[in-house]
């Protein structure tokens, strides 16, 4: 018996029975539209994951003091010269960092938003202009002036939408700031939202938390193959500064954290799609049952297909081929939920997804091999039905 | 059929002449010859931990073109004896020679085969694919045989049209009345032209007009040279035979009730033969 009359057969049976068919494949479909659908969706995030961290900047590299002292911090000074004499930056911008309560009128922030205390180079390191307004200039510094940059969201949050804050005056946990620009919007990065920040000169940052050191520099590398080299050069001099003290900062390369976003996100998704897999187990099991039923009501076809002269391997090979076909086709239907949850995910609930295609091309054979290996018990349960007591059974 | 005839010939010399060694000599020669060869055959089962003899010893030798009917009451053993003859299954001891091959002891795989390439089915109640339609039904043994697409299509043709059904192809059984059904189920029977058609009460579910149709049409068809082995209980269907056996406690004996007709075969065959 060829393959082609096996599946014509498989066929047949099927649609004779519709409802039990749907219902013994929705493990295998539930399974295989879980996998794929968790695989996309963790590829999709790795994904977005990787182009915040390029809009970053793939040549940035971040130095962060994380110990703890007076002679454990940066002075601004100490900050600002940092590059001095290692090749290959092109850029240098040092931050203080706390959060505020900003208040404008009788309207309040919901909750703290992020203050960074920048200098003018800022704004070419991070390549994060203002669309309206001015940015920090170095008279703001030498003068601690008091005057401030909003993001996008936090303008909107204080002054409503489409409403130009520059210019107006706003409480910055109670002092007052005047509103000289309005950044450009650049969305959500690793490190949160960049539209909810407000942004003043580091002076006034470092009087504002009362704290003389720099926690962070960003620096631009010229290149990015000039990364590691120029991260090693920032280790020693900082190895100078800190007398030794390795723990007292970190070097950190943009590329680094790409790669260890990314392999944790598949982590998470490889993780998910192994659970997702026992269910495909389960539909496997799923369709065992149904086969066994079937293997029963149908005795006497055997009985009769062996009467005519099926041999076990034909009577073995329809069955198996009809466990195969209800599986792969839950495989099929499976695919075709998960790109529609992928659709409706993308569209709705503004998540990634990205389907892969090898990704269903395993999902499907996996299916299908279920459908082979669950089938084998009740097909060779039918293959060694007796034809005399076949024939008998009713 | 001339055949056929000195068959029976030769058991009545062996009656008459009780020469033993020409008479085993005979038997012989029968039991090589004759398309379907029963010798001695039992058959036990074990049934809660008993053993229970259904076959006590057998014989049973039916020649080319013969159409013999095993007639008995329930009970009697004959269906063990039709599975037995239809290669479902295999005797416990004795020899079952069919067309040349002997069965006992051959695989389930090869007893598969014989089914398939030897003998043609008909069931009491038809036993055809609910889901196909007459002409897959008919095909079916051809498929289990190996034979291309259109060698089938063209064997079930010519199989549903000897049964006069080739309008009806397309249709599935239970668009069909008992009697087309059964008559389906003789051209499934046919479609693999096996030298024997075995008939398991071909009439038990048919009203008495249908069955004496499908009768008629296995005369016709035994009269075209098909050997045909029918079961019955019903002593007038077997009394459309040429030759009727009795069964009864597992053995087999030669009707000769009502048997001048047979008597009368018998004579005939014996003089054509001592002639």
């Amino acid at each position: 018996m060829k393959l082609s009359q096996g599946i014509r057969m498989a066929w047949k049976s099927i649609l004779a029975n519709k409802l039990r068919t749907v219902l013994s494949m929705l493990g295998i479909l539930i399974g295989v539209a879980t996998v794929i659908a968790l695989v996309a969706m963790g590829q999709g995030s790795a994904n977005e994951v990787s182009s915040q961290l390029k809009g970053l900047g793939t040549n940035m590299l971040s130095v962060n003091i994380t110990g703890r002292g007076s002679d454990t911090t940066l002075s601004l000074p100490q900050a600002e010269t940092l590059g001095d004499g290692v090749s290959g930056i092109e850029g240098l911008s040092p931050t203080v960092s706390g959060s505020v309560t900003a208040r404008y009128g009788s309207k309040q922030t919901e909750s703290a938003v992020t203050v960074e205390g920048v200098t003018p180079d800022y704004e070419d390191v991070q390549n994060f202009h203002p669309q309206s307004g001015r940015f920090i200039a170095p008279v703001d510094l030498t003068a601690y002036n008091k005057v401030a940059l909003l993001g996008v969201d936090t303008s909107e949050e204080l002054f409503g939408a489409g409403v130009s804050p520059v210019g107006e005056t706003i409480l910055l946990n109670g002092v007052k700031y005047k509103v000289v620009g309005l950044l450009e919007p650049k969305g959500t990065s690793l490190t949160g939202s960049n539209d909810e920040k407000i942004i003043i000169p580091i002076t006034t940052a470092q009087r504002m938390f009362q704290s003389a050191g720099v926690r962070t520099v960003s620096l631009k590398v010229a290149a990015v193959d000039q990364m590691s080299a120029v991260a090693a050069q920032l280790e020693t001099k900082l190895t100078g500064i800190f007398r030794g003290n390795t723990n007292a900062y970190r070097v950190t390369n943009q590329e680094d954290l790409k790669e260890t976003v990314t392999s944790v996100s598949k982590t998470m998704s490889t993780m998910m799609a192994g659970v997702a897999c026992i269910s495909l187990v389960v539909g496997g099991i799923g369709i065992m049952n149904i086969m066994l039923v079937s293997v029963t009501e149908r005795t006497r076809e055997i009985g009769i297909r062996k009467s005519l002269g099926a041999k076990r391997r034909d009577v073995l090979f329809q069955f198996l081929v009809e466990a195969a076909a209800i599986s792969s086709l839950g495989g099929l239907l499976g695919i075709a939920c998960a790109y529609g949850a992928c659709l409706i995910m993308t569209a709705y609930f503004a998540t990634a997804t990205q389907i892969e295609l090898q990704v269903v091309l395993y999902a499907f054979l996996f299916s299908a091999a279920v459908g082979v290996v669950f089938g084998l018990f009740p097909a060779n349960k039918a293959a060694s039905l007796r034809p005399v007591d076949a024939l008998r059974h009713d | 059929m001339k055949r056929g005839k000195r068959k029976a010939g030769d058991a009545a010399l062996e009656e008459r002449t009780g020469d033993g060694i020409r008479a085993e000599a005979a038997l012989h020669e029968r039991h090589e010859e004759a398309l379907l060869s029963i010798r001695d055959v039992r058959k036990s089962y074990r049934m809660a931990g008993e053993e229970v003899q259904i076959l006590n010893g057998v014989d049973l030798h039916i020649p080319r073109g013969d159409f013999v009917a095993i007639i008995g009451p329930s009970g009697s053993g004959k269906s063990t004896l039709m599975n037995m003859i239809g290669c479902l299954d295999t005797p416990t001891s004795g020899s079952y020679r069919l067309d040349g091959i002997e069965v006992k002891g051959l695989s389930d795989n090869r007893l598969a085969e014989v089914r398939n390439r030897k003998i043609g089915f008909i069931f009491q109640s038809f036993h055809l694919l609910p889901r196909l339609s007459a002409f897959e039904n008919v095909e079916l043994p051809l498929v289990y045989r190996g034979l291309a697409a259109k060698e089938r299509k063209a064997a079930a043709e010519t199989a549903l049209a000897k049964v006069g059904l080739q309008d009806r192809m397309h249709h599935r059984p239970n668009q069909l009345s008992g009697g087309q059904m059964q008559r389906v189920a003789i051209a499934r029977a046919l479609a693999g032209e096996p030298p024997i058609l075995l008939a398991d009460e071909p009439t038990g579910a048919l009203d008495t007009k249908t069955g004496a149709d499908v009768l008629g049409l296995m005369e016709q068809l035994n009269s075209q040279g098909h050997t045909i082995v029918l079961i019955t209980h019903d002593l007038d269907v077997a009394a459309r035979a040429k030759r009727t056996v009795f069964m009864k406690d597992g053995l087999l004996s030669e009707e000769r009730g009502d048997g001048r007709e047979a008597f009368a075969r018998n004579s005939h065959g014996l003089e054509e033969h001592t002639g």
